[in-house]
């Protein structure tokens, strides 16, 4: 508990990550009215109404209260799309590293292909093609963002399957299911959380840039919107995209600080910089 | 042996084309609705006879195999469709944008090599001083920093306060005449999207580069030059700089594909006249054969790119001699 404590970069990131948790669970507390409505004089400047911290839009819209509404959409893609690109990269990866052979050659190149393709294109083709929508951008997001998980998994597994408990597993008659599950997955999930947490990070960075190029949900405002919105009121209200993008930054170093918290915490070796 | 490996890489690469063909093939079947209407886009009050023509070249009513090998065949003779929305053909849409989107995209990796090797050289020579730390939090929130967002602070800071660079387009509207005043014009328009778009990959770069730099002082031969009385700046410049570098290259070779796509994001802000600024026209439009386009154009340039930092990588370390696999 102490080390984790000093484990500085997870102590911020967990702080920060909390606050928008807070933000994102209590929107509808903080700011009852919806953040489509407007509620003040258009184009407001921050700082000059109490009640409007961060201004308004030209609708008169409350920009405070769009980050506050906007923090949902961001956690919910980002730890969404991370849980279902972890379950489908673990599968590929644990399949290919424990049978090898063809299936592994077959998995692989298939993993490969989804790597060289450029993964922004590919998930703007995937939503506008199946209309934008918190579905299809989550769907999106995961099925650009598995390969990384499936090589490093196919790795561990390979590594893995060769050491003894596996194959006492193996002489004790265990089933295949059992091995990988039960002996295999358990020893590899060290890296896979490092690895996830950046993804969330990722994830994150992605939704906002599908939402700014107008593939976002229509019913959610989130911070990529408010930002593609206001860009051509850039000259005139800078705060419509300055507020929004600021947010966006916080949460993702908060996230990825958290990953190199973990990183840390898990592989202390690594870190051991000071003895040279 | 070179010639080999070069075709191996070929191959690779034409396997990849083929597997974003079929993709491309997948998403437009499984989407809702008609593949021939999203051909045609989504025909606002739409040209019927266009659609019920489509719908016959396509062979809608034949088996997904031959419509297949009909949409391949398009693309081996450098058919991408036709954009019914502009009233013209893909291909010739998409090339007179490339070499715009070349030249924002080489750049903006040149540049982000560049800062993310010296970052990333500094910080790991004088690790954990006040410089070392500095240059770790400006590459955190670097590599925190949405693109587009970014772009859109350069432009709020250089451009509308400052007035340093041109806030949009690669030309001003009176192009001058002569060849190098030309070149100085594009060059000035470039400053702002080339580095929005290459800060985000120099971050990683430099993360990369600090950790490869701390791995390699701490290598043998780099303590026998230290015992040898080699002096510091030789001892970096010579023996450690040459193998940090080593896996950055890799790893920039493998992210070309994510710069690229990046590059939409970029183009959409500044206006800049590359494909990345198409796809957003033709997500807008809803215009379907120029985004699927551009999708596979954009493939065929990471394939290209890849092939040539490959060939590129073999150059600076001598040591790899064959690598069929990785």
């Amino acid at each position: 508990m102490k080390t984790l404590l000093k484990n500085t970069p997870l102590v911020i990131g967990l702080g920060l990550l909390a606050l928008i948790v807070v933000i994102a669970v209590f929107a509808h507390v903080f700011y009852p009215v919806s953040p489509w409505q407007s509620s003040a004089i258009p184009l407001l400047e921050p700082f000059a109404d109490d009640t409007l911290p961060l201004g308004s839009d030209m609708l008169g819209r409350d920009v405070a209260a769009g980050i506050a509404y906007g923090a949902r959409v961001s956690l919910t893609v980002g730890v969404v799309s991370t849980i279902i690109s972890i379950t489908l990269g673990v599968a590929i990866g644990a399949l290919a590293g424990f049978y090898g052979g063809m299936l592994d050659n077959l998995l692989m190149r298939f993993t490969e292909l989804f790597q060289t393709v450029p993964q922004f294109a590919m998930a703007v083709v995937f939503v506008a093609i199946f209309s934008p929508s918190l579905t299809t951008i989550v769907l999106a997001i995961s099925l650009v963002s598995w390969p990384p998980v499936a090589r490093l998994v196919r790795g561990e597994v390979m590594s893995l399957k060769t050491r003894e408990f596996v194959k006492a597993g193996i002489v004790l008659g265990e089933s295949e299911g059992a091995l990988i599950f039960r002996h295999i997955l358990p020893n590899a999930v060290s890296p896979i959380v490092v690895m996830a947490s950046l993804m969330v990070a990722t994830a994150i960075l992605t939704e906002s840039a599908l939402s700014f190029l107008g593939l976002g949900d229509r019913n959610m405002i989130s911070w990529g919107y408010m930002i593609g919105a206001s860009r051509t009121m850039l000259r005139d209200a800078w705060w419509l995209s300055v507020f929004p993008g600021l947010a966006i930054v916080v949460t993702v170093v908060a996230v990825n600080l958290i990953g190199e918290g973990f990183e840390k915490a898990l592989n202390p070796q690594a870190h051991g910089e000071r003895k040279a | 042996m070179t010639y080999r490996i070069f075709l191996t890489r070929l191959g690779n690469g034409l396997l990849v084309l083929i597997g974003v063909a079929i993709m491309n093939f997948t998403l437009v079947h499984m989407a809702p609705g008609d593949p021939a209407m999203i051909f045609a886009g989504e025909a606002g009050g739409g040209d019927e006879t266009y659609v019920e023509q489509l719908r016959e070249e396509m062979g809608l009513d034949k088996p997904l195999v031959t419509q297949f090998a009909i949409y391949a065949g398009d693309l081996l003779r450098g058919d991408l469709g036709y954009s019914f929305r502009n009233q013209r053909d893909v291909a010739s849409m998409i090339a007179e944008r490339i070499p715009a989107t070349l030249l924002l995209t080489m750049t903006a990796f040149g540049i982000a090599l560049i800062i993310g090797v010296v970052f990333g050289m500094l910080g790991g020579w004088f690790r954990n001083t006040l410089l070392d730390r500095g240059l770790m939090i400006v590459t955190l929130v670097l590599y925190a920093t949405p693109l587009f967002w970014l772009a859109m602070m350069f432009v709020l800071l250089f451009s509308v306060r400052l007035g340093w660079f041109p806030p949009f387009g690669m030309q001003s509207v009176l192009v001058p005449d002569a060849p190098l005043e030309r070149m100085l014009d594009i060059g000035r328009h470039l400053v702002l999207p080339a580095f929005s778009l290459g800060l985000f990959y120099a971050a990683t770069y430099a993360r990369l580069m600090r950790a490869s730099v701390i791995n390699v002082s701490n290598a043998d031969f780099v303590k026998t030059a230290r015992a040898k009385g080699v002096p510091g700046g030789r001892i970096l410049r010579v023996h450690v700089l040459r193998n940090a570098i080593l896996p950055v290259f890799s790893l920039a070779s493998v992210q070309i594909g994510q710069l690229i796509g990046g590059a939409v994001l970029t183009e959409t802000v500044f206006a800049w006249p590359g494909i990345g600024r198409l796809m957003f026209d033709a997500i807008l439009q809803r215009d379907y054969p120029v985004i699927l386009g551009v999708f596979l154009t954009t493939a065929l340039l990471v394939i290209l790119v890849n092939i040539a930092t490959d060939l590129l990588y073999r150059i600076v370390d001598p040591r790899i001699e064959t690598s069929a696999g990785s």
